[in-house]
Formats: structure tokens, sequence, C-alpha cells
């Protein structure tokens, strides 16, 4: 009888061993699994409905906050929303950031050499134009 | 910096943005909105440059700094009639970086995140392709847009038979072959996109006229945006595409704006033109007699009134009259005259020249009064003093349903008791070529001259 336990508890150690093991398999399958859905395009995919959200939304801000612009200042405005799209250096210092020289990477120098000369220059002749609207003296 | 923590930074940026085009609603607020726009644009650059996807710096700050230089002495140099082709060029340089940044995601993705060579998500490679071709279109675009305001091409609308027609065959071809390159990842097929999009930015803006700069200068600004936003989605970068989104409707609306103050559609302005029927007018031209006056006779007139209001035109920018007019406001003032000016959407080469050009002759925005605002007040103005602007007065705007502007909203000048009109010859029908009545009215005397000459020659009779 003893030698019956024994063997009985044997194989219930064995058994949950063997479902521990089938756990922790499923779980890495889980987790591959996962991963594999955040890189893949379907969540890309997410990222796109939702950049999208996020780019519709703007236009409605734009437009609301356009309107609102003095037509006196619509000159400065172009200016000012130029200097703005040069934002576009964001996507140029990542390109200009490596630190292995590649084509991309002096694409990317390039890019944010043209991106500083229209902010630098677009703010400061917004600058300029705006510092010409004077109230009446006195 | 975590990438979470530079997210975060992009937001405030992104807000920055956003109260620095809310400040431009009034002159008061104007100079803190540019204020907010350099914050914005400092916590965007650095929340990257200390992001860890950059790690080399040395190339980074040698093409800021030489950026720096070359734009602050363009800023500080340029003169303020030459705004037009100023912000045309910066638009180019704009759409030149998004097609370096396009081709620089297209061709090390991992820096991005976007996969890796020949192994791109789709949706990306649509984004890139889209990208590319924006900024392509708008770098182009610009660069004739520039060279007409700047004289280098002729501001006369250049057109050739089958135009339309090749210009749609390439936007077809141009989807064809994206949706090529999305298939095959082939950086050829977006080479020839990125070499298509140059084209059909060239051919769109060849065709139209000096006049019509006012849209199409708003349209580029509109389409620099929309490249910021096409560049915002292939980088999955929420800054880009707010900021893009921003400005491209800025654009937009402007353009509307500009469009609506001719009574002409975008598509109209780009494809059709305007109709020409120069000759049929030419010759009801010599048959009425205009009533041609002098300074002296202008001086007098002036003088004599309570009410004056001065309408500028691009004639006004072109002379360099706005300091004379200036002098002669502050003469008129002296006398107790009520002095206003009144300006038409459509005045000059971009939306709002005039105000600036006004402006930087120190005459004060509180006297400057848009179409709208102001146009119920000429019928009881005493005299009209009329500078450099032609269709814009033209009442035929509002009678005549076969005239070529019909419909447009017009200055009613041809209501105030006198009306003066400066013009450098009687020959001359500004820019739709269509005769104005105003110049041959029982009320109106025509002074013809250089503007800038007229203007100053009426303020030495005014100071006897």
């Amino acid at each position: 009888m003893p030698g019956n336990v024994t063997e009985e508890l044997n194989a219930v150690t064995q058994s949950v061993s063997q479902a521990t093991q089938q756990l922790e398999n499923a779980r890495t399958h889980l987790q591959n699994l996962t991963e594999h859905i955040l890189n893949s395009s379907s969540v890309s995919g997410n990222d796109f409905v939702f950049l999208l959200t996020v780019f519709v939304l703007a236009c409605f801000v734009g437009y609301y906050i356009i309107w609102k612009v003095t037509p006196a200042l619509h000159s400065p405005l172009m200016s000012v929303t130029n200097a703005i799209s040069s934002v576009i250096i964001v996507g140029a210092l990542i390109a200009a950031g490596p630190e292995s020289f590649s084509v991309s990477k002096f694409l990317g120098f390039l890019a944010v050499l043209l991106a500083s000369i229209n902010i630098f220059g677009g703010f400061a002749v917004t600058e300029r134009m705006l510092s010409l609207f004077k109230k009446k003296k006195g | 910096m975590t990438v979470n923590y530079s997210a975060f930074l992009y937001l405030i940026s992104a807000v920055f943005f956003i109260l620095s085009l809310r400040g431009l609603s009034s002159p008061k607020t104007a100079i803190k909105g540019n204020v907010f726009g350099i914050a914005g644009m400092i916590i965007a650059v650095c929340a990257t440059l200390f992001s860890p996807v950059v790690s080399s710096y040395s190339f980074i700050i040698a093409a800021i700094a030489i950026g720096a230089v070359i734009g602050l002495i363009i800023a500080k140099r340029i003169a303020m009639t030459a705004l037009p082709q100023l912000v045309a060029a910066f638009h180019s340089l704009v759409g030149l970086a998004a097609v370096f940044v396009a081709w620089a995601s297209f061709l090390s993705p991992s820096t991005y995140g976007i996969g890796s060579s020949g192994a791109i998500a789709v949706s990306s490679l649509i984004e890139m392709a889209l990208g590319v071709a924006i900024g392509a279109l708008t770098f182009s675009g610009s660069v004739v847009a520039f060279a007409k305001l700047q004289g280098l091409l002729s501001g006369k609308p250049l057109r050739f038979k089958g135009q339309s027609i090749l210009n749609i065959a390439l936007c077809i071809v141009l989807i064809i072959l994206i949706a090529h390159f999305t298939k095959t990842q082939s950086g050829i097929s977006f080479f020839i996109v990125t070499l298509l999009s140059f084209a059909l930015g060239f051919l769109l803006i060849l065709p139209v006229g000096g006049a019509d700069m006012p849209v199409v200068i708003s349209m580029l600004n509109s389409y620099s945006g929309w490249a910021a936003a096409g560049i915002g989605f292939t980088l999955k970068n929420s800054l880009l595409v707010i900021t893009g989104a921003l400005v491209g409707s800025s654009g937009a609306i402007l353009s509307y704006i500009m469009c609506k103050a001719m009574n002409r559609s975008i598509f109209n302005v780009l494809f059709a033109g305007l109709k020409q029927n120069q000759v049929d007018h030419e010759t009801q031209n010599e048959e009425k007699p205009a009533h041609i006056g002098s300074a002296e006779d202008a001086a007098v007139l002036l003088k004599n009134a309570r009410k004056v209001i001065i309408v500028p035109g691009y004639g006004m920018a072109v002379a360099q009259s706005q300091f004379g007019l200036e002098e002669m406001a502050t003469l008129l003032k002296k006398d107790g005259i009520d002095v206003k000016y009144a300006i038409h959407p459509v005045a000059g080469r971009m939306p709002g020249h005039m105000n600036v050009l006004l402006a930087e002759a120190k005459i004060p925005y509180e006297d400057v009064f848009e179409l709208e605002d102001i146009n119920s007040a000429f019928t009881e103005t005493d005299v009209v003093y009329v500078i450099g602007a032609n269709d814009v007065t033209n009442p035929l705007a509002k009678t005549d349903p076969s005239s070529p502007i019909f419909g447009m909203p017009v200055l009613d000048v041809e209501k105030a008791h006198h009306v003066i009109i400066v013009k450098r010859s009687l020959k001359g029908t500004g820019y739709s070529g269509i005769d104005n009545p105003v110049f041959y009215a029982q009320n109106t005397m025509m002074l013809l001259g250089d503007a800038k000459k007229v203007t100053e020659e009426i303020n030495h009779y005014l100071k006897e």
C-alpha cells in the first residue's frame, strides 16, 4: 500500500509540474501574441485612427481660431503659420540624430538647415511686422 | 528623457502654437502670440533633442546655427513691399524639408520606429508617399510663386493648350505610382512620385496671374501645413499632425476669404482665369471724357472736406507712397478733418499686405477699416482719395451681370461727394482689363502720374 501512495504522489507531482509547464507555455505564448499584436499592422491601424482623430479635432480648433484673427493681421498670420509649420524640424532632427553616417542623416541635416532658416526668419519677420502696428499717439 | 516624456512636452508645444494663433485676434495681443509661437518651437526642438533617438549633436547644432544666421539676416533686410515673395520663399523651404524628411524615413525607417527597410507597414508607406507628394508640390509651386512676385517670371498667366488635360493625366499617373510604391516599396517609384509632384507644382501655379497671387500664396500656406501633417502621420508624431492641421486650415480659410473677395471659386482662379474682354471696352474708352485735375485742385478739395476716406491699392505699394499718405493724413487731421482708410481684402499681393504697409508708415491701425466695416460710410464722405486701386472700386461689379467681375464685393467710392483717383495713365484698365465708369463720373477728378509724386505734390499745396 505505501508503495502505491508514493506512486500516486509521484504521479500527482508530475501532472502538477506538467500543468505548470503548460501554463508557463501558455503564458509565453500569450506574451508573444500580445507583443505580436502590439507590433503588427493592426495596431498601427489603431495609431492611424488615433492620429486621424487628433488631426480632425485640430482642424476644428484651427477653423475656429483662424476666423477670430483680425483681417488686418492676415499677413503676420501667414508668416507665423509658416514659421510654425517648420515644426517639421522634429522629424528632421530624428533623421539627423544617429551617430553613424548615412544618406538619411545627411537628408536630416539639410532639412534641419532649411527648417531653421524658416523658423528664425519666420518668427523674426512676424515680430518686425507686428511691431509696426501702433495705436494712435496720445 | 523617455518617449512618454517627450510626448507630453509635444502636447505643451501644441498648446503654445494654438495660443500663438489666438493672439493674432487683436494687434494688442499679437506680439505676445508670436512669443508663444517661439516658446512652442523651443519646447518642441528641445524635447526632440533630449529624447533617446537623438545621440549625435554636432551636425544638428551646425545646421541650426547656419539656418539661424541666414533666417535672421533675411528677416532683417527684407523690405515690407517684398513680403509676399518672402513668404512664398519660406513656404518652399517647408515643402523641401518635408521632402527630405519623407526620404529619410523611407531610407532608414528603423530610426523612426516604423519598420525596417523593405518591410515598412502599408499605412506608413501611403502616408510617406502623400507627405513627399504634398511637400514637393509645395516646394515647386512656391518657387514659381516667388519667381512671379519677384518679377523673375512674367506675372501674366502662362497657359498652353491641353494644360488641364496634362495636369489631370499627371494626377492619375501619380496615384497609380503611389499605389505601386505601397505594394512594392520600390525606391524608383518613390523617386518618380517625388519628381512628378515637383512637375505638378510648377504646372499648377504657372498659369495663375499676378493679381490672383493672394489666393495662391494662401493656398501654398495651406499646403505647407498639410505637408507637415502628412509627415506627422508617417512619423506617428501628434505634434506635427496638430500643427499641420492648424496651418493647413489657416491657409485654407485665407484662400476662401480671398476667393470670396473676388467672387470666384478656387477652381476658377487656378484653372480658368478671368474672361478677357478688353477689346470692346477699349473702344468705349476713347469716347468718354474724363475730368483731369491738378494736384492743386485736389489739395483744395481735400482742405475743404470734413470727412476723407483713402482707398489704397497695389499701385500704392509699387510706388511706395504710404509714407506720403501718412503725411497727407497728418496735415488734414491738423485742420480737424476726419481721415480713414478703406481696405479691400484682395488689395495687394497677399492677405493683409496693405495693412502692414500702412502700419509701416506709422498710420494707426484704428484708422484702417475693412470693406464691410466702412462701405456704408461713403455716402457721408466728402472726398475719397483712391490711390493705386481700380477693380476694387468698380461699380460694374454691382450693376453689370455681363462683367467678368460681376458679384465681387467692391468699395462704393462713387457714392461720396467727390472722388479723386490717382492713376499712372487713363489707358491702363487694371488687371481685369475692364473699364471703370467711376473714372468718367461727374464727381470724379483724375490725377495722372506716379502715386508717390502726386501725393507729395498735394502735400506741398496742403502745407501752403
